[in-house]
């Protein structure tokens, strides 16, 4: 049987201003995998999930989503941005921000209705964040604005997840009521790719993994490849995990 | 009628810009401005308005790909890139203008009236004009209202949305930059960019909703145009910018200080009020701890012994004889039955809240 992919990316190079911070990233992933990307700090992590999304523009490489390209399959596409790269002061509530994750269906000019609205109160009930739907994002804990911008691509009811660094800064109440969700993505068929810093937690979350520094790695089921050997080759040191049975 | 139109504009584009952090974009726009119009006159050698904005605008204009060229091309950050424009464009505006003044032509006076502004030369058809872009910018932000609220927010979201960013940001821009060339006459160059800050600075400290806060910036821009423009007629001829520009930075400073939930009176009052009432229940709990030791809670104590203890006060005291937790009889003082309850919650009160 011949494996269907969720994500191909060929040839991808991306560049800012002289150096490659991409360089020729071959990439394969499986429908219906929760898969990490991990690698050392300015390996290209965000960059490879921002290029595949068309956020930034690469040198070189084509994307396609279930063999299409990027462009025509964007509705079948969520994406969660670091918690970082908003302004939280902004204006506006935390129901407002995860009916954000409408406009996409909606398209141009067209004003959410009702039926945005309960979509958009059933991705807060999901992420337990139902009791906040009035708070202004800015009297938001991290992990609650976490949960908010999660609600927001669920709300897009997509089939490709895409997530920057989904537990930084987050408790780990936080952390385990969104790898739940992640998990329930995965048994609803869908496929999630997530950018990970921590390594001792990748065996238990995840099932594929990619290790990433500028160059691709190597790409994997987390049993075949997640060792000391590949850990070695992308951090650079010599790297001891025990996985545990 | 002009400026309270121009003022209102002014506070609902000037809303997005702050929103966007592109709050200097619009000083750096106005500067650059200053060239056109002299370079307009120098053309045309007539002083008509409309000439002078159009060429107003083709400068501001290129200042602002300017800035976005230097911002793109080179390492410098946005602020060096605005600072440099800014200045560049000014600099070569003022050079214009003082050369334009030597000329012989009698026509060239009231030039100058462009660098600080002057409502009195507000012609009827003037108005009209800014009616009209009012008219059609109110228009574009109630049709693409939710492309501006999500592109304000979260631009690389937008983008994976599908929504052109590139065309709702030159959309925002473009207005901003109109705005901009016609507030010249009346607010001059150098002030225009607090046209646009200050009533959304101002607006941003009374709500938390981005449509109430244009709403409210539109009126605040609007209130400082009429009473701006009120006082420098009346007491002749004053140059209308800065009057106006006054206005809008007192309901600026009025906001700062008032507003129930940023303000900083407001905040500093909730702050005061919190430390009282912590340090009222850190007492209770003191003498909680002392009285639990006595078979009988109401068992009176000195009051002296409640002295080394840090976050007593003679306030703290009365306040709690006020909610009837303690009752004092000369210098000694006992628990009630209350207050006893009342102290034995505390602690778990705190921790079930911690928890909310």
């Amino acid at each position: 049987m011949e494996t269907k992919y969720a994500i191909t990316v060929d040839d991808l190079t991306v560049a800012y201003n002289y150096k490659p911070v991409l360089w020729d990233i071959d990439l394969a992933i499986p429908e219906g995998v929760l898969m990490c990307i991990v690698g050392p700090n300015g390996a290209g992590k965000s960059t490879l999930i921002k290029s595949i999304l068309g956020i930034i523009k690469p040198i070189a490489g084509t994307v396609s989503i279930f063999g299409k390209p990027y462009e025509k399959q964007r509705s079948l596409v969520a994406y969660v941005p670091q918690k970082g790269s908003v302004d939280w002061d902004f204006p506006t509530t935390a129901l407002d921000v995860v009916m954000m994750g409408t406009y996409g269906s909606l398209g141009w000019i067209k004003r959410p209705r009702q039926k945005q609205k309960k979509a958009a109160l059933e991705a807060l009930e999901k992420v337990g964040m139902l009791p906040f739907k009035n708070r202004q994002i800015s009297q938001l804990s991290g992990g609650q604005q976490q949960r908010i911008f999660l609600a927001r691509a669920l709300v897009q009811n997509a089939s490709i997840y895409f997530m920057d660094e989904p537990f930084q800064g987050v408790d780990a109440t936080t952390e385990k009521a969104i790898i739940n969700i992640l998990k329930e993505l995965r048994k609803a068929g869908k496929t999630v790719v997530v950018v990970h810093h921590d390594l001792q937690t990748v065996p238990e979350y995840f099932d594929w993994v990619t290790f990433l520094n500028v160059k691709k790695i190597a790409t994997g089921p987390v049993k075949d490849i997640f060792n000391d050997d590949n850990l070695t080759k992308t951090y650079g040191i010599n790297y001891k995990v025990s996985v545990q049975e | 009628m002009g400026t309270a139109i121009l003022g209102a504009i002014c506070g609902m584009l000037g809303s997005f810009a702050v929103l966007r952090k592109q709050s200097l974009l619009g000083d750096a726009i106005s500067h650059a401005a200053l060239p056109g119009i002299a370079i307009a006159f120098l053309i045309t050698g007539v002083k008509d308005s409309n000439l002078l904005l159009l060429g107003a605008l083709i400068s501001g204009l290129i200042g602002t790909f300017w800035i976005r060229g230097i911002t793109q091309k080179t390492h410098l950050k946005s602020d060096t890139a605005l600072g440099l424009t800014l200045s560049l464009f000014f600099g070569f505006g003022m050079l214009l203008l003082t050369f334009i003044q030597k000329q012989p032509n009698a026509s060239q006076a009231g030039l100058d009236t462009y660098l600080f502004g002057q409502a009195a030369t507000l012609l009827e058809k003037d108005v009209w004009l800014i009616a009209i872009v009012a008219g059609i910018a109110l228009l574009i932000v109630f049709v693409f209202w939710k492309e501006f609220k999500i592109l304000l927010f979260d631009p690389e979201y937008t983008k994976t949305l599908g929504f052109n960013t590139r065309f709702i940001d030159i959309l925002i821009t473009t207005f901003i930059v109109i705005t901009i060339v016609l507030g010249l006459q009346t607010v001059g160059v150098i002030l225009m960019s607090a046209m646009l800050l200050a009533p959304a600075a101002a607006a941003r400290q009374w709500t938390n909703s981005l449509g109430i806060m244009v709403l409210l910036a539109a009126i605040f821009g609007a209130f400082s145009g009429v009473v701006g423009t009120g006082i420098s007629t009346i007491e002749g001829n004053l140059s209308t910018g800065p009057v106006i520009v006054l206005v809008a930075a007192s309901i600026v400073l009025f906001s700062f200080i008032f507003s129930p939930n940023r303000g900083l009176l407001f905040r500093e009052i909730r702050f005061r009020k919190n430390r009282n009432n912590i340090k009222m229940q850190k007492t209770l709990a003191f003498m909680y701890g002392i009285a639990k030791t006595h078979e009988n809670i109401s068992h009176p104590h000195a009051i002296k012994i409640l002295n080394g203890f840090q976050g007593f006060s003679k306030k703290s005291l009365q306040e709690l004889v006020d909610l009837n937790y303690v009752k004092i009889s000369g210098q000694q003082w006992s628990m009630t039955q209350e207050g006893f309850n009342t102290a034995a919650n505390l602690y778990d009160q705190q921790i079930t809240n911690l928890h909310e």
